[in-house]
Protein backbone atom coordinates (compact mmCIF):
# COMPACT_ATOMS: atom_id res chain seq x y z
CA UNK A 1 0.00 0.00 0.00
CA UNK A 2 2.85 2.33 0.76
CA UNK A 3 4.01 1.90 -2.78
CA UNK A 4 0.66 2.98 -4.18
CA UNK A 5 0.36 5.98 -1.89
CA UNK A 6 3.58 7.98 -1.97
CA UNK A 7 2.75 9.43 1.44
CA UNK A 8 1.33 6.84 3.83
CA UNK A 9 0.02 9.56 6.14
CA UNK A 10 -2.22 10.82 3.40
CA UNK A 11 -4.32 7.70 3.56
CA UNK A 12 -4.32 7.57 7.34
CA UNK A 13 -5.48 11.13 7.74
CA UNK A 14 -8.30 10.76 5.27
CA UNK A 15 -9.99 7.99 7.24
CA UNK A 16 -11.36 8.55 10.77
CA UNK A 17 -9.88 6.32 13.48
CA UNK A 18 -13.33 5.12 14.41
CA UNK A 19 -16.64 5.31 12.63
CA UNK A 20 -19.90 4.00 14.00
CA UNK A 21 -23.08 4.06 11.89
CA UNK A 22 -26.60 3.29 13.07
CA UNK A 23 -25.44 0.93 15.75
CA UNK A 24 -28.16 -1.11 17.48
CA UNK A 25 -27.46 -3.72 20.10
CA UNK A 26 -29.85 -5.88 22.10
CA UNK A 27 -29.46 -8.55 24.73
CA UNK A 28 -31.95 -11.29 25.35
CA UNK A 29 -32.63 -11.37 29.08
CA UNK A 30 -34.93 -14.11 30.36
CA UNK A 31 -36.47 -14.55 26.92
CA UNK A 32 -37.15 -10.84 26.50
CA UNK A 33 -35.36 -8.55 24.11
CA UNK A 34 -33.59 -5.73 25.91
CA UNK A 35 -32.29 -2.91 23.75
CA UNK A 36 -29.04 -1.48 25.14
CA UNK A 37 -27.87 0.70 22.25
CA UNK A 38 -30.07 2.40 19.69
CA UNK A 39 -29.01 4.38 16.64
CA UNK A 40 -25.52 5.26 17.81
CA UNK A 41 -23.53 7.34 15.32
CA UNK A 42 -20.04 8.47 16.18
CA UNK A 43 -16.91 9.43 14.34
CA UNK A 44 -13.55 9.84 16.07
CA UNK A 45 -10.57 11.49 14.40
CA UNK A 46 -7.05 10.17 14.66
CA UNK A 47 -5.34 11.44 17.80
CA UNK A 48 -8.60 12.64 19.27
CA UNK A 49 -9.52 12.01 22.92
CA UNK A 50 -13.25 11.44 23.16
CA UNK A 51 -14.98 10.96 26.50
CA UNK A 52 -18.36 9.35 27.01
CA UNK A 53 -20.51 10.15 30.05
CA UNK A 54 -23.85 8.74 31.00
CA UNK A 55 -25.74 7.07 33.80
CA UNK A 56 -25.12 3.38 34.37
CA UNK A 57 -27.10 1.16 32.06
CA UNK A 58 -26.77 3.44 29.04
CA UNK A 59 -24.63 0.89 27.23
CA UNK A 60 -21.26 2.66 27.51
CA UNK A 61 -19.31 -0.47 28.41
CA UNK A 62 -21.20 -2.49 25.82
CA UNK A 63 -20.11 0.03 23.20
CA UNK A 64 -16.47 -0.52 24.15
CA UNK A 65 -16.90 -4.31 23.98
CA UNK A 66 -18.28 -3.95 20.47
CA UNK A 67 -15.39 -1.73 19.35
CA UNK A 68 -12.95 -4.27 20.82
CA UNK A 69 -14.59 -7.01 18.78
CA UNK A 70 -15.50 -9.11 21.81
CA UNK A 71 -19.13 -9.20 20.74
CA UNK A 72 -20.10 -9.33 17.05
CA UNK A 73 -23.83 -9.66 17.54
CA UNK A 74 -25.15 -6.21 16.60
CA UNK A 75 -26.61 -4.34 13.68
CA UNK A 76 -24.97 -1.31 12.08
CA UNK A 77 -21.34 -0.66 11.24
CA UNK A 78 -18.26 -0.27 13.37
CA UNK A 79 -15.16 0.69 11.40
CA UNK A 80 -11.72 1.11 12.88
CA UNK A 81 -9.31 2.73 10.45
CA UNK A 82 -11.84 2.14 7.71
CA UNK A 83 -12.11 -1.61 8.36
CA UNK A 84 -15.03 -3.49 9.87
CA UNK A 85 -14.28 -4.87 13.32
CA UNK A 86 -14.43 -8.63 13.19
CA UNK A 87 -12.31 -9.76 16.12
CA UNK A 88 -10.10 -8.36 18.89
CA UNK A 89 -6.80 -7.02 17.62
CA UNK A 90 -3.64 -5.44 18.92
CA UNK A 91 -4.53 -2.15 17.22
CA UNK A 92 -7.14 -1.68 19.96
CA UNK A 93 -6.48 -2.07 23.65
CA UNK A 94 -8.43 -1.51 26.81
CA UNK A 95 -7.98 -0.50 30.42
CA UNK A 96 -10.75 -1.98 32.55
CA UNK A 97 -12.15 -0.49 35.74
CA UNK A 98 -10.56 -3.31 37.73
CA UNK A 99 -6.87 -3.39 36.82
CA UNK A 100 -7.19 -7.05 35.85
CA UNK A 101 -3.52 -7.78 36.35
CA UNK A 102 -2.57 -11.43 36.61
CA UNK A 103 -1.64 -11.87 40.29
CA UNK A 104 0.95 -14.57 39.57
CA UNK A 105 3.00 -12.38 37.22
CA UNK A 106 5.25 -9.50 38.22
CA UNK A 107 4.52 -5.96 37.06
CA UNK A 108 7.03 -6.52 34.26
CA UNK A 109 5.51 -9.90 33.43
CA UNK A 110 2.03 -8.45 33.24
CA UNK A 111 3.08 -5.77 30.78
CA UNK A 112 5.14 -8.27 28.77
CA UNK A 113 2.13 -10.65 28.60
CA UNK A 114 0.46 -8.19 26.23
CA UNK A 115 3.38 -8.68 23.83
CA UNK A 116 2.83 -12.44 23.34
CA UNK A 117 1.50 -11.82 19.84
CA UNK A 118 3.92 -9.07 18.98
CA UNK A 119 6.49 -9.64 16.27
CA UNK A 120 9.20 -7.72 18.14
CA UNK A 121 12.45 -9.44 19.00
CA UNK A 122 13.05 -10.54 22.55
CA UNK A 123 15.36 -7.59 23.21
CA UNK A 124 12.95 -5.11 21.67
CA UNK A 125 10.14 -6.47 23.81
CA UNK A 126 12.22 -6.04 26.91
CA UNK A 127 13.05 -2.51 25.92
CA UNK A 128 9.49 -1.50 25.16
CA UNK A 129 8.28 -2.96 28.48
CA UNK A 130 10.92 -0.92 30.26
CA UNK A 131 9.95 2.23 28.35
CA UNK A 132 6.29 1.83 29.19
CA UNK A 133 6.95 1.21 32.86
CA UNK A 134 9.01 4.38 32.81
CA UNK A 135 6.14 6.16 31.10
CA UNK A 136 3.83 5.35 34.01
CA UNK A 137 6.60 5.94 36.56
CA UNK A 138 6.87 2.40 37.90
CA UNK A 139 10.37 1.39 36.82
CA UNK A 140 11.41 0.59 40.39
CA UNK A 141 8.41 -1.72 40.84
CA UNK A 142 9.01 -3.86 37.77
CA UNK A 143 9.76 -6.96 39.86
CA UNK A 144 6.87 -6.46 42.31
CA UNK A 145 3.72 -8.55 42.31
CA UNK A 146 0.29 -6.92 41.92
CA UNK A 147 -0.65 -7.83 45.51
CA UNK A 148 2.00 -5.38 46.70
CA UNK A 149 0.73 -2.43 44.66
CA UNK A 150 -1.80 0.22 45.61
CA UNK A 151 -4.93 0.61 43.48
CA UNK A 152 -3.48 3.59 41.65
CA UNK A 153 -0.20 1.83 40.93
CA UNK A 154 -1.98 -1.28 39.69
CA UNK A 155 -4.04 0.86 37.34
CA UNK A 156 -0.86 2.49 36.02
CA UNK A 157 0.48 -0.97 35.23
CA UNK A 158 -2.78 -1.71 33.41
CA UNK A 159 -2.29 1.49 31.41
CA UNK A 160 1.28 0.48 30.55
CA UNK A 161 0.01 -2.96 29.49
CA UNK A 162 -2.64 -1.37 27.27
CA UNK A 163 -0.09 0.88 25.59
CA UNK A 164 2.82 -1.52 25.21
CA UNK A 165 1.70 -2.70 21.76
CA UNK A 166 1.47 0.93 20.67
CA UNK A 167 -2.20 0.53 19.77
CA UNK A 168 -3.86 2.98 17.39
CA UNK A 169 -6.86 3.02 19.68
CA UNK A 170 -6.98 3.10 23.45
CA UNK A 171 -10.29 2.28 25.12
CA UNK A 172 -10.75 3.17 28.77
CA UNK A 173 -13.68 1.71 30.65
CA UNK A 174 -13.98 3.84 33.80
CA UNK A 175 -10.29 3.22 34.45
CA UNK A 176 -10.15 5.52 37.47
CA UNK A 177 -13.57 4.65 38.86
CA UNK A 178 -12.31 2.45 41.66
CA UNK A 179 -9.67 4.86 42.93
CA UNK A 180 -9.78 7.38 45.77
CA UNK A 181 -10.39 11.01 44.84
CA UNK A 182 -6.79 12.17 45.24
CA UNK A 183 -5.22 9.36 43.24
CA UNK A 184 -7.92 9.86 40.69
CA UNK A 185 -7.08 13.53 40.11
CA UNK A 186 -3.41 12.72 39.84
CA UNK A 187 -3.96 9.89 37.39
CA UNK A 188 -6.28 12.00 35.26
CA UNK A 189 -3.45 14.41 34.57
CA UNK A 190 -1.07 11.58 34.00
CA UNK A 191 -3.43 9.82 31.62
CA UNK A 192 -3.82 13.02 29.65
CA UNK A 193 -0.07 13.45 29.41
CA UNK A 194 0.54 9.82 28.44
CA UNK A 195 -2.14 9.70 25.75
CA UNK A 196 -0.88 12.97 24.33
CA UNK A 197 2.69 11.75 24.29
CA UNK A 198 1.86 8.39 22.70
CA UNK A 199 -0.41 10.06 20.16
CA UNK A 200 -3.05 7.35 20.48
CA UNK A 201 -6.68 7.93 19.75
CA UNK A 202 -8.59 7.42 22.98
CA UNK A 203 -12.14 6.72 23.99
CA UNK A 204 -12.85 7.04 27.70
CA UNK A 205 -16.06 5.97 29.40
CA UNK A 206 -16.75 7.56 32.77
CA UNK A 207 -19.40 8.51 35.32
CA UNK A 208 -17.38 11.51 36.34
CA UNK A 209 -18.36 14.62 34.38
CA UNK A 210 -15.32 16.59 35.62
CA UNK A 211 -13.07 13.86 34.34
CA UNK A 212 -14.85 13.78 30.99
CA UNK A 213 -14.49 17.54 30.51
CA UNK A 214 -10.90 17.65 31.72
CA UNK A 215 -9.62 14.83 29.51
CA UNK A 216 -11.63 14.98 26.30
CA UNK A 217 -11.45 17.01 23.13
CA UNK A 218 -15.10 16.17 22.70
CA UNK A 219 -17.60 14.81 25.15
CA UNK A 220 -20.36 12.39 24.20
CA UNK A 221 -23.37 12.54 26.50
CA UNK A 222 -25.41 9.36 26.53
CA UNK A 223 -28.85 8.68 27.88
CA UNK A 224 -30.14 5.27 28.96
CA UNK A 225 -33.01 2.92 28.11
CA UNK A 226 -32.06 2.36 25.38
CA UNK A 227 -28.53 3.74 25.31
CA UNK A 228 -28.30 6.55 22.80
CA UNK A 229 -26.24 9.65 22.19
CA UNK A 230 -28.03 12.73 23.51
CA UNK A 231 -25.46 15.18 22.26
CA UNK A 232 -21.79 15.61 21.44
CA UNK A 233 -20.03 18.73 22.71
CA UNK A 234 -16.65 20.13 21.79
CA UNK A 235 -14.53 21.02 24.75
CA UNK A 236 -12.79 24.41 24.45
CA UNK A 237 -9.07 24.38 25.19
CA UNK A 238 -9.49 26.65 28.24
CA UNK A 239 -11.87 24.17 29.80
CA UNK A 240 -9.41 21.31 29.30
CA UNK A 241 -6.54 23.30 30.74
CA UNK A 242 -8.12 24.76 33.83
CA UNK A 243 -10.63 23.02 36.07
CA UNK A 244 -11.66 26.30 37.67
CA UNK A 245 -12.12 28.23 34.41
CA UNK A 246 -15.52 29.61 33.41
CA UNK A 247 -15.57 27.40 30.35
CA UNK A 248 -14.97 24.28 32.41
CA UNK A 249 -17.73 25.06 34.88
CA UNK A 250 -20.20 26.11 32.21
CA UNK A 251 -19.60 22.95 30.22
CA UNK A 252 -19.76 20.72 33.27
CA UNK A 253 -23.05 22.24 34.34
CA UNK A 254 -24.44 21.84 30.87
CA UNK A 255 -23.50 18.15 30.79
CA UNK A 256 -24.87 17.59 34.28
CA UNK A 257 -28.11 19.22 33.15
CA UNK A 258 -28.33 16.90 30.17
CA UNK A 259 -27.69 13.88 32.36
CA UNK A 260 -30.40 14.93 34.80
CA UNK A 261 -32.83 15.12 31.88
CA UNK A 262 -31.69 11.63 30.93
CA UNK A 263 -32.36 10.31 34.42
CA UNK A 264 -35.86 11.85 34.36
CA UNK A 265 -36.59 10.28 31.01
CA UNK A 266 -35.40 6.93 32.29
CA UNK A 267 -37.73 7.12 35.28
CA UNK A 268 -40.78 7.83 33.18
CA UNK A 269 -39.77 5.01 30.92
CA UNK A 270 -39.57 2.60 33.82
CA UNK A 271 -42.92 3.73 35.08
CA UNK A 272 -44.54 3.10 31.72
CA UNK A 273 -42.90 -0.32 31.52
CA UNK A 274 -44.19 -1.24 34.99
CA UNK B 1 9.37 -2.18 82.40
CA UNK B 2 10.90 -4.06 79.56
CA UNK B 3 12.51 -6.60 81.85
CA UNK B 4 9.10 -7.17 83.42
CA UNK B 5 7.40 -7.47 80.09
CA UNK B 6 9.75 -9.90 78.43
CA UNK B 7 9.32 -13.07 80.54
CA UNK B 8 5.52 -13.29 79.94
CA UNK B 9 6.20 -12.59 76.29
CA UNK B 10 8.67 -15.47 76.12
CA UNK B 11 6.25 -17.73 77.91
CA UNK B 12 3.48 -16.81 75.55
CA UNK B 13 5.75 -17.58 72.60
CA UNK B 14 6.66 -20.92 74.06
CA UNK B 15 3.02 -21.67 74.82
CA UNK B 16 2.05 -21.01 71.26
CA UNK B 17 4.58 -23.53 70.00
CA UNK B 18 3.86 -26.13 72.64
CA UNK B 19 0.10 -26.02 72.62
CA UNK B 20 -0.35 -28.49 69.75
CA UNK B 21 1.72 -31.05 71.66
CA UNK B 22 -0.25 -30.78 74.90
CA UNK B 23 -2.96 -33.30 73.98
CA UNK B 24 -0.31 -35.61 72.58
CA UNK B 25 1.70 -35.30 75.79
CA UNK B 26 -1.33 -35.99 77.97
CA UNK B 27 -2.17 -39.13 76.00
CA UNK B 28 1.42 -40.30 76.24
CA UNK B 29 1.48 -39.69 80.00
CA UNK B 30 -1.80 -41.56 80.44
CA UNK B 31 -0.38 -44.43 78.40
CA UNK B 32 2.77 -44.41 80.51
CA UNK B 33 0.73 -44.30 83.72
CA UNK B 34 -1.61 -47.04 82.58
CA UNK B 35 1.36 -49.32 81.93
CA UNK B 36 3.19 -48.24 85.08
CA UNK B 37 0.27 -48.71 87.48
CA UNK B 38 -1.16 -51.70 85.59
CA UNK B 39 -4.57 -50.08 85.03
CA UNK B 40 -5.03 -52.22 81.94
CA UNK B 41 -3.97 -55.76 81.12
CA UNK B 42 -0.55 -55.34 79.45
CA UNK B 43 -1.50 -58.01 76.91
CA UNK B 44 -3.97 -55.49 75.47
CA UNK B 45 -2.02 -52.33 76.10
CA UNK B 46 1.74 -52.80 75.89
CA UNK B 47 3.90 -50.32 77.76
CA UNK B 48 5.75 -47.60 75.86
CA UNK B 49 8.95 -49.37 76.83
CA UNK B 50 7.76 -52.61 75.23
CA UNK B 51 6.87 -50.78 72.03
CA UNK B 52 10.26 -49.05 72.02
CA UNK B 53 11.99 -52.39 72.52
CA UNK B 54 10.00 -53.88 69.67
CA UNK B 55 10.96 -50.93 67.48
CA UNK B 56 14.60 -51.53 68.27
CA UNK B 57 14.53 -55.21 67.32
CA UNK B 58 12.37 -54.55 64.28
CA UNK B 59 14.72 -51.94 62.91
CA UNK B 60 17.91 -53.84 63.72
CA UNK B 61 17.14 -57.47 62.95
CA UNK B 62 13.58 -57.40 61.62
CA UNK B 63 12.02 -56.44 58.31
CA UNK B 64 10.07 -53.33 59.34
CA UNK B 65 12.33 -50.89 57.48
CA UNK B 66 11.81 -52.95 54.33
CA UNK B 67 8.04 -53.05 55.00
CA UNK B 68 7.92 -49.27 55.29
CA UNK B 69 9.88 -48.82 52.09
CA UNK B 70 7.57 -51.26 50.27
CA UNK B 71 4.48 -49.38 51.46
CA UNK B 72 5.98 -46.06 50.45
CA UNK B 73 7.02 -47.42 47.06
CA UNK B 74 3.45 -48.64 46.37
CA UNK B 75 2.03 -45.41 47.69
CA UNK B 76 4.23 -43.16 45.61
CA UNK B 77 3.87 -45.25 42.43
CA UNK B 78 0.08 -45.42 42.76
CA UNK B 79 -0.24 -41.77 43.65
CA UNK B 80 1.99 -40.69 40.77
CA UNK B 81 -0.09 -42.67 38.27
CA UNK B 82 -3.42 -41.52 39.69
CA UNK B 83 -2.47 -37.89 40.18
CA UNK B 84 -0.94 -37.57 36.71
CA UNK B 85 -3.99 -39.11 35.06
CA UNK B 86 -6.25 -36.92 37.19
CA UNK B 87 -4.30 -33.80 36.35
CA UNK B 88 -4.39 -34.48 32.61
CA UNK B 89 -8.06 -35.43 32.51
CA UNK B 90 -8.94 -32.51 34.78
CA UNK B 91 -7.21 -30.08 32.44
CA UNK B 92 -8.92 -31.55 29.38
CA UNK B 93 -12.30 -31.29 31.11
CA UNK B 94 -11.57 -27.73 32.20
CA UNK B 95 -10.53 -26.56 28.76
CA UNK B 96 -12.93 -28.43 26.50
CA UNK B 97 -16.67 -27.96 26.83
CA UNK B 98 -17.23 -30.99 24.62
CA UNK B 99 -15.07 -33.25 26.78
CA UNK B 100 -16.80 -31.89 29.84
CA UNK B 101 -20.25 -32.69 28.47
CA UNK B 102 -19.21 -36.22 27.50
CA UNK B 103 -17.08 -37.27 30.47
CA UNK B 104 -18.19 -34.93 33.26
CA UNK B 105 -21.48 -36.55 34.34
CA UNK B 106 -19.99 -40.05 34.34
CA UNK B 107 -17.06 -38.84 36.39
CA UNK B 108 -19.35 -37.25 38.94
CA UNK B 109 -21.38 -40.46 39.11
CA UNK B 110 -18.22 -42.55 39.63
CA UNK B 111 -17.31 -40.29 42.48
CA UNK B 112 -20.35 -41.55 44.38
CA UNK B 113 -18.86 -45.04 44.51
CA UNK B 114 -17.29 -45.56 47.91
CA UNK B 115 -13.55 -45.90 47.50
CA UNK B 116 -13.31 -49.36 49.02
CA UNK B 117 -15.98 -50.70 46.68
CA UNK B 118 -13.22 -50.70 44.06
CA UNK B 119 -11.16 -53.24 45.98
CA UNK B 120 -12.98 -56.45 44.87
CA UNK B 121 -13.17 -55.32 41.24
CA UNK B 122 -9.57 -54.21 41.00
CA UNK B 123 -8.33 -57.36 42.72
CA UNK B 124 -10.02 -59.43 40.00
CA UNK B 125 -8.67 -57.26 37.20
CA UNK B 126 -5.15 -56.69 38.46
CA UNK B 127 -4.73 -59.48 41.01
CA UNK B 128 -4.23 -59.11 44.71
CA UNK B 129 -0.47 -58.65 44.53
CA UNK B 130 1.41 -55.46 43.79
CA UNK B 131 -0.45 -54.46 40.59
CA UNK B 132 -3.89 -54.62 42.21
CA UNK B 133 -2.72 -52.62 45.19
CA UNK B 134 -1.13 -49.94 43.05
CA UNK B 135 -4.26 -49.78 40.88
CA UNK B 136 -6.38 -49.17 43.96
CA UNK B 137 -4.02 -46.48 45.28
CA UNK B 138 -4.07 -44.83 41.85
CA UNK B 139 -7.88 -44.74 41.83
CA UNK B 140 -7.86 -43.18 45.29
CA UNK B 141 -5.33 -40.52 44.31
CA UNK B 142 -7.02 -39.86 40.97
CA UNK B 143 -10.42 -38.80 42.23
CA UNK B 144 -9.74 -35.62 44.20
CA UNK B 145 -7.09 -34.51 41.70
CA UNK B 146 -9.33 -34.78 38.64
CA UNK B 147 -12.31 -33.07 40.27
CA UNK B 148 -10.32 -30.18 41.73
CA UNK B 149 -8.25 -29.59 38.58
CA UNK B 150 -11.37 -29.59 36.45
CA UNK B 151 -13.30 -27.24 38.73
CA UNK B 152 -10.25 -25.03 39.19
CA UNK B 153 -9.83 -24.41 35.47
CA UNK B 154 -13.57 -24.07 34.96
CA UNK B 155 -13.96 -21.69 37.87
CA UNK B 156 -11.51 -19.21 36.45
CA UNK B 157 -12.88 -15.66 36.52
CA UNK B 158 -14.57 -14.68 33.22
CA UNK B 159 -12.71 -11.36 33.55
CA UNK B 160 -9.43 -13.21 32.88
CA UNK B 161 -10.95 -14.98 29.88
CA UNK B 162 -11.99 -11.61 28.52
CA UNK B 163 -8.50 -10.24 29.10
CA UNK B 164 -7.01 -13.19 27.21
CA UNK B 165 -9.35 -12.47 24.32
CA UNK B 166 -8.33 -8.82 24.22
CA UNK B 167 -4.64 -9.73 24.31
CA UNK B 168 -5.43 -12.36 21.63
CA UNK B 169 -3.67 -15.11 23.54
CA UNK B 170 -3.20 -18.42 21.77
CA UNK B 171 -4.68 -21.46 23.52
CA UNK B 172 -1.24 -22.38 24.75
CA UNK B 173 -0.58 -18.89 26.14
CA UNK B 174 -3.99 -18.92 27.78
CA UNK B 175 -3.23 -22.24 29.45
CA UNK B 176 0.29 -21.26 30.47
CA UNK B 177 -0.23 -17.66 31.56
CA UNK B 178 -3.82 -17.65 32.79
CA UNK B 179 -5.59 -20.96 33.29
CA UNK B 180 -2.88 -23.06 34.93
CA UNK B 181 -1.63 -20.46 37.41
CA UNK B 182 -5.21 -19.44 38.10
CA UNK B 183 -6.24 -23.00 38.84
CA UNK B 184 -3.10 -23.75 40.84
CA UNK B 185 -4.59 -23.30 44.33
CA UNK B 186 -7.42 -25.63 43.41
CA UNK B 187 -5.02 -28.13 41.82
CA UNK B 188 -2.97 -28.12 45.02
CA UNK B 189 -6.06 -28.78 47.10
CA UNK B 190 -6.73 -31.78 44.87
CA UNK B 191 -3.15 -33.07 45.05
CA UNK B 192 -3.09 -32.62 48.81
CA UNK B 193 -6.34 -34.54 49.27
CA UNK B 194 -5.16 -37.12 46.73
CA UNK B 195 -1.96 -37.67 48.70
CA UNK B 196 -3.90 -38.40 51.88
CA UNK B 197 -6.44 -40.62 50.06
CA UNK B 198 -3.61 -42.53 48.41
CA UNK B 199 -1.96 -43.09 51.77
CA UNK B 200 -5.21 -44.39 53.27
CA UNK B 201 -5.64 -46.60 50.21
CA UNK B 202 -2.11 -47.94 50.61
CA UNK B 203 -3.00 -49.20 54.04
CA UNK B 204 -6.41 -50.42 52.92
CA UNK B 205 -4.96 -52.38 50.05
CA UNK B 206 -2.37 -54.00 52.29
CA UNK B 207 -5.00 -54.93 54.84
CA UNK B 208 -7.63 -56.27 52.44
CA UNK B 209 -5.62 -57.77 49.60
CA UNK B 210 -2.90 -60.41 49.55
CA UNK B 211 -0.24 -60.38 52.24
CA UNK B 212 2.90 -58.81 50.80
CA UNK B 213 5.69 -56.90 52.51
CA UNK B 214 4.22 -53.64 53.80
CA UNK B 215 3.09 -51.91 56.97
CA UNK B 216 -0.50 -53.10 56.49
CA UNK B 217 0.69 -56.70 56.37
CA UNK B 218 2.61 -56.22 59.58
CA UNK B 219 -0.46 -54.75 61.26
CA UNK B 220 -2.43 -57.84 60.25
CA UNK B 221 0.37 -59.99 61.59
CA UNK B 222 0.34 -58.14 64.90
CA UNK B 223 -3.40 -58.59 65.20
CA UNK B 224 -3.42 -62.27 64.27
CA UNK B 225 -0.43 -63.24 66.40
CA UNK B 226 -1.66 -61.01 69.19
CA UNK B 227 1.56 -59.01 69.16
CA UNK B 228 0.22 -55.76 70.52
CA UNK B 229 3.63 -54.09 70.61
CA UNK B 230 3.95 -54.61 66.86
CA UNK B 231 0.43 -53.23 66.27
CA UNK B 232 1.17 -50.13 68.33
CA UNK B 233 4.47 -49.60 66.59
CA UNK B 234 2.77 -49.90 63.21
CA UNK B 235 0.11 -47.37 64.11
CA UNK B 236 2.69 -44.88 65.40
CA UNK B 237 4.70 -45.22 62.18
CA UNK B 238 1.55 -44.67 60.13
CA UNK B 239 0.73 -41.53 62.04
CA UNK B 240 4.25 -40.17 61.60
CA UNK B 241 4.23 -40.79 57.83
CA UNK B 242 0.74 -39.31 57.49
CA UNK B 243 1.78 -36.22 59.42
CA UNK B 244 4.92 -35.88 57.34
CA UNK B 245 2.91 -36.05 54.08
CA UNK B 246 0.38 -33.57 55.32
CA UNK B 247 2.84 -31.00 56.59
CA UNK B 248 5.20 -31.26 53.62
CA UNK B 249 2.28 -30.84 51.20
CA UNK B 250 1.14 -27.85 53.21
CA UNK B 251 4.51 -26.14 53.28
CA UNK B 252 5.14 -26.84 49.60
CA UNK B 253 1.79 -25.27 48.79
CA UNK B 254 2.47 -22.19 50.91
CA UNK B 255 5.88 -21.82 49.35
CA UNK B 256 4.66 -22.10 45.77
CA UNK B 257 1.75 -19.73 46.29
CA UNK B 258 3.68 -17.26 48.46
CA UNK B 259 3.72 -14.55 45.81
CA UNK B 260 -0.05 -14.29 45.71
CA UNK B 261 -0.29 -13.04 49.26
CA UNK B 262 0.66 -9.78 50.77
Amino acid sequence: MNQIYPSPTFQVESIPALEIHHLDKSFTVAGRELKVLAGVDLSVKIGEFVTIVGASGCGKSTLLRLILGLDLDYSGDILVDGEHVRRPGLDRSIVFQDHRLLPWLTVEGNVAAALRRSSLSRAAKKETVREHLELVGLTSFSKAYPAHLSGGMAQRVAIARALVNRPRFLLLDEPLGALDALTRLKLQDELKRIVQREGTTALLVTHDVDEAVHLGHRIVVMQPHPGRIATILSIPEQARQDRSSHEFIRLRDKVLGLLAVGAGACQTKERTVA
Amino acid sequence: MEADASPPHLLRGAARHWRPFVAFGVIFLLWLAAAQFAWVDPRFLPSPAAVAARAKTEFTTGTLAFDISESLRRNITGFAIGALAGLLLGLVLGFSRTAERIVGPTLLAFRQIALFAWVPLLSVWFGGADAGKIAFIAVAGFQPVVINTWQGVKGLSPAYRELSEVLIFSRLDFARLVALPGALPSIFTGLHAGLIYAWLATLGSELFLNVTPGIGGRLNEGSQLFEMDLLFLGIIILAVIGLFYNSSAHSLETWLLRRRKR
